[in-house]
């Protein structure tokens, strides 16, 4: 295969990009309309003190999740050694970036989720772009993040949107299409409008569906908002990245555990929603 | 006037329809047409009435087009070729709008499945068609309830379709399509789906809600015993065409063709009604104290031509017929015993109509008599076994069928 030159590949994307940076204030638009999103929700969680939101963390799992005692003091126990370990302020501001990023991968993603059910050829060019999205290491979307957004927290939830948005997009487009035939002619039958079926029959009967991938779009956040430290994001993902550097296995594994226990609360609580309590 | 009027009304499923529009002008089969467009014929040039006010039976095996043709009929399957008019409105002609609000005012459907929106209550299920119309919440409510009362259901409004059995879930299937008070009813196999009692139970309410409302039904299913039940007018139906039509005696009496006629054999109710389904009081009288005026008198009173006789323990002796009796008379005679006729056809209460049908037109003029224990329980005439098999209801004499 020698014969054939080195395809430039690099060059082109390098080039695009480049070509790309010509939208400078989309992209300076984007940044404060995330950064505000960030810096409201980081400020609206970090107001509290948090002895309050412990309680009404461990109040809101009891109640939505199942009402499991166990998972309760599970919650309340391990936001207190979260409180203890010192790590208190950082997971406030891991929360609101992956809140920040499930909020506009939802926002964004159901829309196109919708889309994607109702209209075949969208379906047929959007379903490689996601897994595009997916299965590239998630590594290399800090590159194009730094370049548009510079570093710190935004360019973190940008990659963390791009990396975890696919779930949500996916399973509302399958939650749309697993409505049955029989749903949708009962929905037609009686004469509804396109919009009316969407959202008296369509988007109620996908609910558990969707919130399925938002719950899965949470937990993708979460993991990479921990690869996001290396741009500057700060959170608990940074107090790992510090302990890689310096060898710290204590450290490493304490934020770890903050980590850990951060996410298993997200899961069963965005588990509850999808699991549809009427 | 037709309430509903059809026309040439076909459906082909596939990518080039119009090639096997021309074929099918051409008389070829559905699956000829298959094999060379490889497209589905689903309903081939359907042309029928329904009256208004009628109960319009459409009945065919899976596969005849039936459930497809009934989805032309409110454009939930746009027609290839054919028209279909409600009230003479054309209705493949209709633009978004105007469908919308004819499937709003003047038709429901009820589902197979029953359609029910799970995650409604019962009350929010019916309301929906009435909903989407922008219809203020109390007075949809008010609507739903009667609706929900003229079904039996009464007490159920904030329960979840899920938390009911089939058959109520049907009933509530039936609500929301009364709620919206259309002309038409589409019943899509609306009781396929419930076990036999059940569905008896459904046909007969369906049948007094019809009494009260006289709304035009379109019925379809894939079972005779329903179509006979309900159906005004059957329509059947085979490969996407119309076979038949008629009323439920026609197809019973004049199958048109071999295939109706198989059907109709298929469900055979002479192996399913029994002698007990359709026996009559027995006129008798007793020979050992009455004699040939009074079993004269009662053969003019209940208008029949013989008499089955019996003895003091009511055993059954045999039968005299009247021109014997009134010889007697003549004769002045007192008794009844020398013109019985001992050899007579019995059978007994448990038996199948199948079994006794040779013995009604072999000797047609006599009743057979129903026996147990040698008493006398009753008569098979073959009249109400006729009608019995053509599956009218049967109510003789005070012994219910």
């Amino acid at each position: 295969m020698e014969f054939l030159p080195r395809l430039p590949l690099a060059d082109w994307i390098d080039a695009f990009v480049d070509w790309l940076k010509n939208a400078d204030f989309i992209f300076d638009g984007l940044t404060s309309f995330i950064d505000v999103i960030l810096t409201g929700l980081a400020g609206a969680i970090g107001i509290l003190p948090s002895w309050i939101l412990i309680i009404a963390f461990t109040a809101l799992t009891f109640w939505f999740a199942g009402r499991k005692v166990g998972l309760a003091a599970f919650v309340l126990i391990g936001l207190l050694l979260l409180d203890n370990m010192g790590y208190w302020e950082d997971m406030v501001l891991t929360l609101a970036i992956v809140l920040t990023a499930a909020i506009i991968s939802v926002v964004v993603g159901v829309p196109l989720g919708i889309w994607m059910a109702k209209k075949q050829a969208v379906e047929g060019t959007l379903r490689p772009v996601l897994d595009f999205m997916q299965t590239m290491p998630a590594f290399v979307y800090l590159i194009p993040a730094v370049a548009f957004f510079g570093i710190g927290e935004v360019p973190g939830v940008v990659a963390s949107v791009i990396f975890a948005m696919p779930p949500t997009i996916r399973l509302t487009n399958l939650g749309i299409r697993q409505v049955s035939t029989e749903m949708i002619e009962a929905a037609d039958a009686f004469g509804s409008t396109a919009m009316q079926k969407l959202f008296k029959v369509q988007l109620p009967m996908a609910k558990t569906t969707i919130m399925a991938g938002v719950n899965q779009t949470i937990m993708l956040s979460l993991s990479m908002v921990v690869i996001a430290s290396m741009i500057g994001a700060g959170g608990l993902g940074t107090a790992v990245y510090y302990a890689v550097g310096r060898n710290d296995v204590g450290g490493g594994f304490e934020a770890g555990f903050a980590i850990v226990i951060l996410a298993i609360i997200l899961d069963r609580l965005t588990q509850s929603f999808s699991e549809g309590k009427d | 006037m037709a309430k509903i009027k059809v026309e040439g009304l076909t459906k082909v499923f596939g990518k080039k329809p119009k090639r096997a529009l021309e074929l099918l002008e051409q008389n070829k089969t559905k699956d000829e047409i298959l094999k060379e467009t490889g497209n589905t014929v689903g309903v081939n040039k359907a042309t029928f009435d329904v009256k208004d006010g009628e109960i319009f039976v459409i009945m065919g095996l899976s596969g005849s087009g039936k459930s497809t043709l009934v989805r032309l009929l409110n454009r939930l399957i746009n027609p290839t070729a054919g028209k279909v008019w409600v009230d003479s409105e054309d209705l493949s002609t209709m633009d978004e709008k105007t469908l919308r609000e004819t499937r709003r005012k003047k038709m429901s459907m009820v589902f197979q499945k029953f359609g029910l929106f799970p995650f409604r209550t019962i009350a929010s299920n019916v309301e929906y068609g009435l909903e989407i119309q922008g219809m203020a919440k109390e007075e949809r409510a008010d609507k739903a309830q009667n609706a929900l009362e003229l079904v039996g259901l009464k007490g159920y409004e904030n329960m979840y379709p899920e938390e009911l059995s089939g058959g109520m879930q049907q009933r509530v299937g039936l609500a929301r399509a009364l709620a919206n008070d259309p002309d038409i009813l589409l019943m899509d196999e609306a009781f396929s789906a419930l076990d036999p009692l059940i569905r008896k139970d459904m046909q007969d309410e369906l049948i007094d809600l019809q009494n009260k409302m006289q709304k035009t039904i379109v019925f379809i299913t894939h079972d005779l015993d329903e179509a006979l039940r309900l159906g005004d007018r059957i329509m059947i139906m085979k490969g996407g065409s119309v076979v038949q039509i008629g009323t439920p005696e026609e197809i019973l009496t004049e199958p048109e063709d071999e295939y109706v006629e198989k059907f109709v054999e298929d469900v055979d109710r002479s192996k399913v009604f029994t002698v007990g389904n359709v026996m009559m009081r027995a006129e008798t009288i007793n020979m050992d104290k009455e004699g040939p005026r009074v079993a004269m008198q009662r053969m003019k009173d209940a208008k029949i031509s013989s008499i089955f006789v019996v003895n003091r323990e009511r055993k059954l002796i045999g039968i005299v017929h009247a021109d014997d009796v009134s010889r007697l008379m003549k004769e002045g005679k007192n008794s009844v015993e020398e013109v019985i006729d001992r050899d007579i056809p019995t059978t007994t209460k448990d038996t199948v109509l199948k079994d006794i049908l040779e013995l009604l037109t072999y000797k047609s003029n006599v009743p057979v008599a129903v026996v147990e224990d040698e008493k006398i329980k009753g008569i098979v005439v073959r009249g109400t076994v006729v009608a019995a098999l053509s599956g009218s209801e049967v109510k003789l004499n005070g012994i219910s069928s």
